[in-house]
């Protein structure tokens, strides 16, 4: 499948837009009229041609200028690319999972040609062309983990398994729902969700926790997580809260459509082989009010969901402000009827 | 939904490497690459014996980076359940096994600063292919290795030779050699860890010594995999599916569960990884735990069972499965 790159931008001028194809294949978040959390994993497995699932890493029309605005970020903030040391194997691990599946999904865009330990990746969209010896970093510009991540759409923790419990000691978070490596980096996985409301006390990250700490090598799980983002910015970090907060004081009835974003985390977890440590993908998608509802079951679906929240989940996703506003501004393209289960558009 | 991620092999080669010991070489039927792994790891070797299907746990002793083959070693165990009898006595080079992807439950921790394995015995095999991988990451490390006699004992020969005599030290029963336990813990550098895997008494002795040393709890690893002890027979009422058993004397609640064709969840089947820990609704009789999973609140609830290696001592049990 031949992808037509979009040249477009997440801040400033904000030109994202997804084309009618991209918006069929949205991973739409919510499988029935109402959301609660939910230790919602399945199989990572390849799901039909024109869905999100379809390539097991996930390159779509945004990659290039994605890819672009991850560049921006981490010259405004190397900090947001950080790994302990004993990551290392695990950062070959992960280069290695991104490049063979990236090849292996869009042999038009990436190659992978490997001879013993020589390898030759070829990323066309971003004009690349680089040898390296598997193992030895000094053959790469960056260290690995770093260099096949700013070629990779999404966000990248690596987390240790030791102690009955995962470490978050790597990553690459650019494009992240307001939390931070750099304060997060060497958690475990309670300290990590400590923030979370009402998930603790039904008991899901217990539960979570020992589904992952015996996560199978060859067996990746996905779930789907979401929030909203006001106007289309990938980089909705602590650090630059004071660049997008105020946003949230944007929304009016006129500019719902164009201004709300519904931004969905598809997350795949994925046993390392050498380092036996876990790769935790966050891929993150942005689709405009507007776009939602050109799908008649999502428009339908969504502010159902949205007045189905508990006020401490409104609060915690940052949507107090504006939700009320979107409600409005979504029920008039819902005209009451029945949904069809699942995520997929009818 | 699951994937099977299981692999057809077939044996290529067995190996007597000394007098109870057998190393079986296993490649891929339809020549694809094997997964590499991460040293410490183990797979769950399925094998039709007649009508039985047996599934037992074995660490993988070969190069973890070594995608064409993968490579266990097995001791013939007197009076085993017939895994071990299997393995020697009937496979043979050609046979075709299924084997599942590579599992670690006992992983080094990345960032000791040495590392330091004591093995007894064919407990020798997951540092195998951990000293393989650390040589090649260039970690330091130690290995402290009893064997009861040199006839006996696998692979302290090649492994000397290999890593040299400053990193591997055999201890033999025979000739009254034992590792200094006490001496060797008490002179190592902050930020080493300690790996034990043998028989359980050795890895007890070898774990107390060191607590009573005060090496904390983090830096002390040890793997024991459990073979299903033998016990009396008794039934099993699977509420869940509508079905009554029996478990036989020599059979784990496991085994009776997939001979009636039922599937429930596994990964070490040696009472270690947790995941098939199945609720009991009732029972006449005592739980026996062998697993060393459930915490011992759990195990006094009543409520909870790792049906890879535990069973009951009485008649009946109900299980939500």
């Amino acid at each position: 499948m031949n992808i037509t790159f979009r040249k477009e931008t997440f801040r400033d001028d904000f030109t994202f837009a997804n084309s009618p194809e991209t918006i069929r294949r949205y991973p739409f978040p919510f499988n029935e009229d109402s959301y609660m959390y939910s230790v919602n994993m399945e199989p990572h497995v390849r799901g039909a041609p024109g869905t999100a699932f379809d390539s097991l890493i996930d390159v779509d029309e945004h990659y290039v200028s994605e890819m672009h605005d991850r560049a921006l970020v981490l010259k405004e903030d190397p900090l947001r690319c950080q790994a302990l040391p004993h990551m290392m194997t695990a950062q070959w691990d992960t280069l290695e999972l991104i490049m063979e599946q990236q090849a292996a999904g869009y042999p038009e865009h990436f190659s992978l040609t490997r001879d013993g330990d020589n390898w030759h990746w070829i990323n066309r969209p971003m004009g690349i062309d680089q040898k390296f010896v598997f193992g030895d970093a000094s053959t790469l510009p960056y260290e690995p983990m770093e260099y096949v991540t700013r070629q990779s759409q999404g966000d990248f923790c690596i987390v240790d398994q030791r102690d009955n419990n995962l470490w978050m000691d790597a990553g690459m978070v650019t494009t992240q729902a307001d939390w931070s490596l750099d304060f997060d980096i060497g958690m475990n996985f309670m300290e990590w969700h400590g923030p979370v409301p009402l998930a603790h006390q039904i008991g899901v990250f217990e539960r979570a926790l020992k589904f992952l700490l015996n996560l199978q090598q060859g067996k990746p799980v996905r779930r789907l997580n979401w929030t909203m983002t006001i106007n289309p910015r990938l980089d909705t970090s602590p650090e630059n809260y004071p660049k997008w907060g105020p946003d949230r004081t944007t929304v009016t009835p006129e500019n719902v459509g164009s201004k709300v974003h519904l931004r969905c985390e598809l997350q795949s977890l994925w046993r390392l082989p050498r380092s036996n440590a876990i790769l935790f993908v966050i891929r993150c998608y942005l689709i405009k009010m507007e776009e939602v509802v050109t799908v008649p079951k999502w428009a339908r679906r969504l502010p159902r969901v949205l007045r189905s929240l508990p006020p401490e989940l409104v609060d915690y996703k940052g949507l107090t402000r504006y939700r009320q506003t979107t409600i409005d501004w979504l029920s008039k393209f819902d005209d009451g009827l029945p949904t069809s289960p699942g995520i997929f558009p009818d | 939904m699951t994937i099977n991620t299981d692999m057809t092999v077939r044996v290529v080669s067995i190996t007597q490497v000394a007098e109870k010991v057998k190393r079986f070489r296993l490649e891929r039927v339809d020549g694809e690459p094997m997964p590499v792994f991460s040293g410490g790891a183990h797979v769950v070797v399925a094998m039709r014996d007649g009508d039985l299907l047996r599934r037992n746990p074995y660490s993988l002793m070969s190069s973890p980076r070594d995608s064409s083959g993968y490579e266990i070693s097995t001791l013939r165990v007197e009076n085993s359940r017939g895994g071990s009898a299997f393995m020697h006595e009937k496979l043979q080079v050609g046979d075709t096994l299924v084997v599942s992807q590579p599992i670690n439950l006992f992983p080094f921790d990345a960032r000791g600063r040495k590392h330091i394995f004591m093995a007894g015995g064919i407990g020798i095999t997951p540092f195998i292919a951990m000293m393989d991988q650390m040589l090649r990451e260039d970690r330091s490390f130690e290995l402290h290795y009893a064997v009861r006699n040199r006839i006996h004992g696998a692979y302290w020969k090649e492994l000397t030779q290999r890593y040299g005599t400053h990193r591997v030290k055999i201890y033999v029963d025979d000739e009254k050699l034992f590792i200094p336990v006490d001496s060797i813990l008490a002179s190592q550098p902050l930020g080493t860890h300690l790996y034990v895997c043998g028989p359980a008494g050795m890895i007890d002795g070898v774990l107390a010594k060191a607590r009573r040393q005060g090496w904390p709890e983090q830096n002390l690893h040890s793997e024991r995999f459990l073979a299903p002890p033998p016990g009396k027979s008794f039934r099993a009422v699977l509420k869940k599916s509508g079905k009554t058993i029996t478990v036989g004397t020599h059979q784990s609640i496991l085994e009776a569960v997939e001979a009636a064709g039922i599937d429930a969840p596994f990964l070490c089947r040696g009472g270690a990884c947790g995941q098939c820990e199945t609720g009991v609704l009732a029972c006449t009789g005592s739980l026996e735990h062998n697993d060393h999973y459930l915490e011992p609140d759990d195990k006094n609830s009543g409520r909870k069972i790792m049906i890879c290696v535990s069973r009951l001592n009485g008649s009946e049990i109900t299980l939500d499965l």
